[in-house]
């Protein structure tokens, strides 16, 4: 058989070893003592080492053993962490990362054999006193050996099985009795069984599963299952084979000299006294020691209750959600053309019945709809628990010290935001770690504490996501941009007389506007914050700077929470509908014309207490001019951040749940438009971008 | 086996749907063609090149609209029984709609009643067109649809 079948569970569960890893490693490097952590460094290592090894990833594998032999010497004191052990440390899990991208674009782990690394790897190792690499995990799954589990013993052999299985004795192999518990969180038991076997039959042939094989591909067996392997090899080196597999809770491995009256015997000692050798004596003793069995298994089980809970999850395909929410859209359009017709031909009284029905429909697909949504829901942790260690490492290179402090990492997106939110954070947080935060030197001079202060922030406000990375560093120096704005030729020296600090620092997201004073990789390329502008509006984001010299500064990224289906009120421009989304609106407010008032030339309003501006949105969106301006006008104030404007519209329809369809490739990019959306009726409506509008 | 097969017909013979623009007639490549509907309100999107007449709704879709007339700058469609909208098809641009006055009929070209076009003439329309068929006494502009779809406005 071939193990590419299992290759993307091999990707997923080593990319979250790794992730535990480099938590752990964080860790460690603050509380050197910590035992916990230590002892969870070694599980994952260990486990990343077995699954290497299994999938035939020999570099892996190697990289990971001599990672192995370090934890084991920090586990039994042999050696104490130290700052270089814990960047050695670190560097072999980038390399190892390095393994996994290669593994997961070619099927193939490279040719990268990570020399340097290990041999460092090997001279701390060297450099204790005795380094007696006794591989005690396998002692530990064995100390609570129990007769009773060792349940290679009760495998009944036929006559012919038995009469070969002599054979091979006599032809001087060996015949070992294999029984391996499988931790009870595991998930596809089938496949650990299958890796086991796969593993053992590198150093011989098993000539008996107990279940039977088809059984245990099916995965009908509790936590256990049991074989006879015949093979030339050394006990030791078997049970250790086994016990690089992953997910693995026991392991019992005894030569088997004698093949049935042995095993009967035990059984005899153990249990009643049983004459017959048949096997249905066989199968009662079984159904005892079953039961037996269970109560044994299950104090383990308990040992295991600190550990973190799996969550029963299934694996689906991004599309396929794709093509199920394409279909709730669907219906939602028919549920809104079934709304229209009942709003519409609303006479007589069995109408009643009809409107309840209607209203319960409506009920149900905005449950469907949050529900699918939700699906489709990812928390951010994903994307910022890389940071931590990020922060680190530029913490060393650019020799500040430096601390990132994370919230709201709970905080859900959906999935096709979250994989391209993690590029801009990345940018945001590097350049606060580069050019926000001042050197130590400076840092002291201005009284500031020595280490500085990252804040990645992320919480839901209203429709949106709002994601907030800001430091305790420098801020951004308005004069410098603005002098280099002009240096540039970007701005003239008139115009940055009349701009407000707002409008020079959104400067710095002009392409090719690079703040730093030189180049560094960290960052300062020129390729910075327009990048991050451009990819968050495309998600329909936007971004917003504040910053107070010398006090630091904050970038606050908005993002929709949902891309596909909106809240929305729908108005009319003469005869053109418009949607706009409802999380943006703050109040609808009926405005006389005398009321409106001029500054610097803009139509403004001034409603409890603040000054809004009014965009008359048919003079925006082309359309014609009234002939006569009634008296009186409806305006919508929606907000952005805490920007208002007022949106003048001709009539308000309603409320409804709108679809958002892309308007193609096409029609050239209109920043007023985000896109449109197909009404009750059949026609088509724009819908108003409202953030581009501020 | 059978996609070569048809492959090699269609390198000798090429079905081209029929429709005429003003006085002249022009085949579309049926194998973008991926429907034809009837003319539909359409609606307009402010700020878009000028000769995208708008969106519309084709079966729970958003398709664009273009008028074929104003990018190749003739006088702007009159919408009669006979318009029609084209729902082309193409690969990595998506779904487009091109409106005709009439859609005539489909006519089978073989490459020798074909009179390819050099596309280096610069003036005008004639980049729109890869070639000229020859049926039935009648001639038919074969319009060259990469060049409809590009951005560039050919004046």
């Amino acid at each position: 058989m071939d193990v590419s079948q299992y290759l993307e569970i091999f990707l997923d569960e080593t990319k979250e070893h790794l992730q535990t890893l480099n938590e752990s490693l964080l860790i460690l490097e603050k509380e050197p003592e910590n035992k916990d952590t230590i002892n969870e460094i070694f599980r994952a290592a260990h486990s990343l080492k077995g699954m290497a090894g299994t999938m035939g990833y020999k570099r892996m594998q190697k990289l990971t053993h001599d990672m192995e032999n370090v934890f084991q010497g920090i586990r039994n004191d042999k050696m104490k962490v130290s700052a270089k052990l814990v960047d050695v440390l670190f560097q072999c899990l980038d390399a190892l990362e390095e393994y996994l991208e290669m593994i997961q674009n070619t099927a193939d782990e490279g040719t990268n054999e990570n020399e340097a690394i290990i041999k460092q790897l090997t001279e701390i190792l060297n450099e204790e006193s005795d380094t007696e690499k006794t591989k005690t995990s396998v002692d530990n799954k064995e100390e609570t050996s129990n007769e009773n589990e060792k349940k290679f013993l009760d495998i009944v052999f036929t006559e012919k099985e038995k009469k070969r299985a002599q054979d091979i004795m006599a032809s001087g192999q060996k015949l070992y009795g294999v029984t391996v518990f499988i931790q009870d969180t595991c998930l596809l038991k089938a496949a650990r069984a299958f890796i086991v076997f796969k593993a053992v039959e590198e150093y011989g042939s098993i000539i008996k599963f107990e279940p039977g094989a088809q059984e245990i591909e099916d995965e009908n067996f509790d936590l256990d299952f049991s074989f006879v392997l015949v093979s030339e090899e050394p006990l030791e080196k078997i049970k250790a084979t086994i016990n690089d597999v992953s997910e693995i809770d026991k392991i019992f491995c005894e030569e088997m000299t004698e093949i049935k009256e042995e095993a009967e015997d035990v059984i005899l000692a153990q249990e009643i006294v049983e004459e017959n050798n048949n096997s249905v004596s066989n199968n009662t003793n079984n159904v005892i020691k079953g039961t037996n069995e269970k109560s044994n298994v299950n104090q383990p089980v308990k040992q295991n209750v600190n550990k973190p809970v799996v969550n029963r999850t299934v694996r689906v395909d991004i599309e396929k959600l794709d093509a199920l929410m394409n279909q709730v859209s669907e219906l939602i359009i028919a549920k809104n053309s079934l709304v229209s017709i009942s709003s519409a031909e609303s006479t007589g009284l069995q109408e009643q019945g009809f409107h309840e029905q209607i209203e319960y429909l409506e009920r149900i697909t905005t449950n469907l709809h949050e529900s699918v949504m939700k699906v489709r829901m990812v928390p951010i942790e994903s994307v910022v628990n890389r940071f931590p260690r990020m922060i680190r490492d530029l913490s060393k290179k650019l020799d500040k010290k430096m601390e990132l402090y994370m919230t709201g990492e709970d905080t859900e997106l959906d999935r096709t935001v979250i994989d391209e939110i993690g590029d801009p954070l990345q940018h945001l947080l590097r350049n606060s770690a580069d050019h926000g935060l001042e050197s130590k030197a400076i840092r002291k001079e201005r009284g500031k504490p020595e280490q500085g202060s990252i804040f990645l922030d992320a919480y839901q406000e209203g429709n949106n996501v709002i994601i907030e990375v800001s430091d305790d560093g420098n801020g951004i120096d308005v004069e410098s941009i603005k002098k280099k704005g002009i240096d540039r030729g970007i701005i003239t020296p008139e115009q940055a007389e009349t701009m407000e600090n707002r409008e020079i620092i959104d400067l710095l997201f002009l392409p090719s506007f690079s703040m730093a004073q030189k180049i560094t990789d960290v960052s300062g390329r020129g390729v910075g914050l327009d990048v991050v502008k451009s990819k968050i509006a495309a998600l329909g984001g936007d971004v917003e700077v504040k910053s107070k010299l010398g006090e630091g500064s904050k970038f606050t990224i908005r993002l929709p929470l949902t891309l596909a289906i909106i809240q929305a009120l729908m108005v009319e421009v003469r005869e053109e509908k418009y949607a706009i989304a409802l999380g943006s609106i703050q109040t609808i407010e009926d405005i006389l014309v005398q009321d409106i008032k001029y500054v610097q030339a803009k139509e403004v309003i001034h409603i409890r207490g603040t000054v809004i501006p009014v965009i008359r949105l048919d003079k925006i969106l082309d359309i014609e001019p009234r002939e006569q301006e009634p008296e009186s006008l409806t305006v919508v104030i929606v907000q952005k951040g805490d920007k208002q404007a007022g949106l003048v519209v001709d009539n308000l329809i309603g409320q409804q749940e709108i679809v958002i369809k892309s308007l193609g490739k096409y029609i050239e990019n209109n920043r007023i438009i985000s896109g449109a959306t197909i009404l009750g009726d059949g026609e088509v409506a724009l819908i108003v971008d409202v953030n581009s509008l501020i | 086996m059978d996609n070569n097969q048809i492959s090699q017909v269609d390198a000798n013979k090429k079905q081209y749907i029929v429709v005429s623009i003003g006085n002249e007639q022009y085949g579309i490549d049926i194998h973008y063609v991926d429907n034809i509907v009837r003319m539909q309100k359409i609606t307009r999107v402010p700020k878009a090149q000028a000769y995208f007449k708008g969106i519309i709704n084709l079966r729970g879709e958003v398709v664009p609209v273009m008028s074929i007339r104003l990018k190749m700058d003739l006088p702007d469609d009159e919408f009669t029984n006979a318009t029609r909208i084209i729902i082309l098809k193409i690969e990595q641009h998506g779904v487009l709609g091109i409106i005709v006055d009439e859609v005539k009929e489909v006519v089978t070209l073989s490459s020798n009643e074909i009179d390819k076009m050099t596309n280096d003439v610069k003036d005008g329309k004639n980049s729109f067109i890869n070639g000229i068929g020859k049926h039935d006494g009648q001639l038919i502009s074969l319009l060259e649809l990469n060049s409809i779809i590009s951005e560039k406005e050919v004046v």
